[in-house]
């Protein structure tokens, strides 16, 4: 077993080692990685992130993909962009991650009880969602109505799939799914997110949305749950994005306007960012 | 206020000699190759007896002064934060084994005394010692925290500002205002060198009562320390109005002055290497070529580069105009909201190396004297 010899001056830059359990290929270019926390402890929120460090190669932040509860193992749902990414899809069972976290203010589940949850999701930004997802799930008393709208670009890119299928045969939680282009196999809705937004029923006036995915769908989104259904910014949240280097408020590298985004985020209410996003080079 | 000592540049050796008797690695100004630079002195001789600075926008020349003062320069381009915060510092290495990772011990904080370190100077620690703070009780910089605590730190204040100081505008100077061991004040009375001697801290007041043949001020002296300070408070190079400055720089983040800043700055990254508070950096993975030995390194990055922005494939801040703004928005307005305080200190470094002299006390003047925040253009703030 892998021992961490208590560096002299313990820095919040020194990660530490986690087991793969399993490595699960999801789409062509995303995989998840199960993971053991070395003493089976590992305390999160949904929403999330830990730095992943691929041994020698680099450090990324990834948001958890898994229940915040129900397993001592932590999935990371990562997509194949650049080096790093690269080198932790090669990683096989019995390999280890470094991993430092979690960190980030998570997604408001407690300031959510009582309320409709409309949990909005595109492309891989679903894998951040799934937490809430699950939460909402657990505590299902919690919440009014729980909506889950998913979009992605064709249905070949269906994140989580045979899931997103299992949610929409509850009754207790709606979910629909819409790919931007579609094959003659598919018999779903086609077109981008929003538009589902049209065909679930929820009380505007009593829900947060949780959004994530691309900045210029979590505008759109926001944008029109706020101009179609007069939802106030205060009850839509976001997940950004930046490439942070340390997740800790140290680098500088994440900041939008006043905020770290690591540490103030990654999670915010759109009121808080909305008006960044009209400023080209924030 | 703790007891004043007084004594001549002997006394000033003899301090030198007592800390590095008790363990502490000296650094100090030193002129080398024709520039200040800070590093290990082991007396007075090291000083830079006798020399000055002339600054000015994107100008640094050493000059020979013709007396024999001590601390008759300003600033140099490094900053202290080279020793607390090195450009480059390795993080942590380990092994990889099947069995996962070890991480190798950290090595022991070095045990410095810090020699003639400007008020400015002193403040800009305390910025960045506000930035690194713990919030859950590991510190986010462990090196730099312990390096820092153990730190002994002998202040100068400052009777002759340089071209490019506004530290009485950033509240900052000409006299030290808390955080350090000892200060020294250099005047020069009835011709002679004096040094004004007083210590800021238990550790100072400790190192000041076993130095033998300090003396006590004469009056004279005390109000020609005073009057040196008062002269030097009103004889700044330049003024920062920071009357609602954050505001104003946030409610102006689609001026047009940016884009005229970018036509001459040149992205060099100089102002944020020079800089005391400048604090960005990035992390360096390297693995030996047998895979087996990895070494995490942080380094200095700066918010005038490109790659410092990058993300999917491009960068968020591809104009050099919206590098500036972010960097003078952090500095001046943003890193309130952060840290309730102004990233800036007023020491002018970023303006003396800038090399097409790019003056952020007259950017900021520009910006105020073309607010646009009440004009359909300044809707929407940058923060």
């Amino acid at each position: 077993m892998a021992t961490l010899i208590e560096p002299a001056v313990i820095d919040q830059m020194t990660p530490i080692p986690f087991k793969v359990r399993s490595v699960r290929e999801e789409l062509s270019h995303t995989f998840t990685l199960e993971l053991e926390p070395p003493n089976g402890d590992f305390t999160f929120e949904p929403g999330q992130f830990t730095m992943v460090y691929a041994f020698g190669i680099g450090e990324v932040p990834i948001s958890i993909s898994s229940s915040a509860t129900r397993e001592a193992t932590l999935l990371q749902t990562i997509r194949r962009t650049g080096a790093v990414t690269h080198a932790l899809g090669t990683l096989k069972s019995g390999d280890y991650v470094g991993i430092r976290g979690p960190y980030g203010r998570p997604w408001p589940m407690k300031e959510a009880k009582g309320r409709d949850l409309l949990i909005i999701g595109g492309g891989i930004g679903l894998a951040p969602l799934r937490p809430a997802i699950y939460h909402a799930m657990e505590n299902r008393d919690d919440y009014e109505r729980v909506v889950v709208l998913y979009g992605t670009r064709t249905p070949d890119d269906i994140l989580f799939e045979t899931e997103l299928r299992r949610w929409g045969d509850r009754t207790d939680i709606t979910t629909l799914i819409t790919v931007d282009a579609a094959d003659r196999g598919w018999y779903g809705a086609v077109g981008v997110v929003t538009r589902l937004i049209g065909r679930v029923g929820f009380d505007p006036s009593n829900a947060t949305a949780l959004v994530c995915g691309p900045e210029i769908m979590m505008t759109v989104t926001a944008e029109r749950l706020m101009e179609g259904y007069s939802m106030k910014p205060q009850s839509i949240y976001v997940t950004m994005e930046r490439n942070m280097k340390c997740g800790i408020g140290v680098c500088g590298h994440c900041q939008f306007g006043s905020k770290f985004i690591c540490t103030d985020g990654a999670v915010f209410s759109f009121d808080e960012v909305g008006h960044l996003f009209d400023i080209k080079g924030v | 206020m703790s007891e004043m000592y007084v004594s001549g540049q002997s006394g000033i050796g003899r301090l030198i000699q007592a800390l590095a008797e008790s363990g502490h690695r000296v650094i100090g100004p030193v002129v080398r190759n024709e520039a200040l630079v800070y590093d290990e002195i082991d007396g007075v001789e090291d000083l830079p007896k006798g020399w000055t600075d002339l600054q000015e926008p994107g100008r640094y020349r050493l000059e020979q002064r013709g007396d024999e003062k001590l601390f008759g320069y300003v600033v140099g381009s490094a900053s202290w934060k080279q020793f607390l915060n090195p450009p480059e510092t390795v993080l942590w290495s380990g092994t990889v084994s099947p069995d996962g990772f070890m991480t190798d011990p950290a090595p022991e904080p070095p045990k410095y005394a810090f020699f003639g370190v400007r008020p400015c100077e002193v403040a800009a620690m305390g910025v960045l010692d506000t930035v690194y703070g713990s919030d859950n009780g590991t510190p986010s910089m462990g090196m730099r925290t312990a390096t820092r605590e153990q730190t002994f730190i002998v202040a100068v204040n400052c009777v002759e500002p340089g071209g490019n100081c506004f530290c009485v505008s950033m509240d900052t100077g000409p006299a030290v205002k808390g955080g350090y061991d000892i200060a020294i004040t250099e005047i020069v009375h009835n011709g002679n060198m004096r040094y004004l001697i007083e210590g800021g801290s238990k550790a100072g007041a400790k190192v000041l009562e076993g130095m033998v043949n300090l003396e006590e001020p004469t009056e004279a002296e005390l109000e020609a320390r005073d009057s040196s300070l008062a002269e030097a408070a009103a004889n700044m190079g330049r003024t920062l109005d920071i009357e609602d400055l954050p505001e104003l720089l946030k409610g102006n983040a689609r001026n047009p002055r940016w884009d005229s800043i970018a036509e001459r700055c040149l992205a060099c990254a100089n102002c944020t290497m020079v800089c005391p508070t400048c604090f960005c950096n990035t992390v360096d993975d390297n693995l030996s070529l047998d895979g087996t030995q990895a070494t995490r390194t942080r380094k200095w990055d700066s918010c005038f580069t490109l790659g410092f922005s990058y993300m999917h494939g491009r960068p968020m801040r591809e104009g050099v105009g919206a590098r500036y703004r972010q960097w003078i928005t952090h500095k001046l307005a943003t890193w309130v909201d952060q840290f309730d305080e102004m990233g800036c200190v007023g020491c002018g470094r970023c303006i003396t190396w800038c090399p097409v002299g790019i003056d952020i006390t007259h950017e900021a003047a520009a910006i105020r004297r073309a607010d646009l925040r009440d004009t359909p253009i300044g809707i929407g703030g940058f923060a």
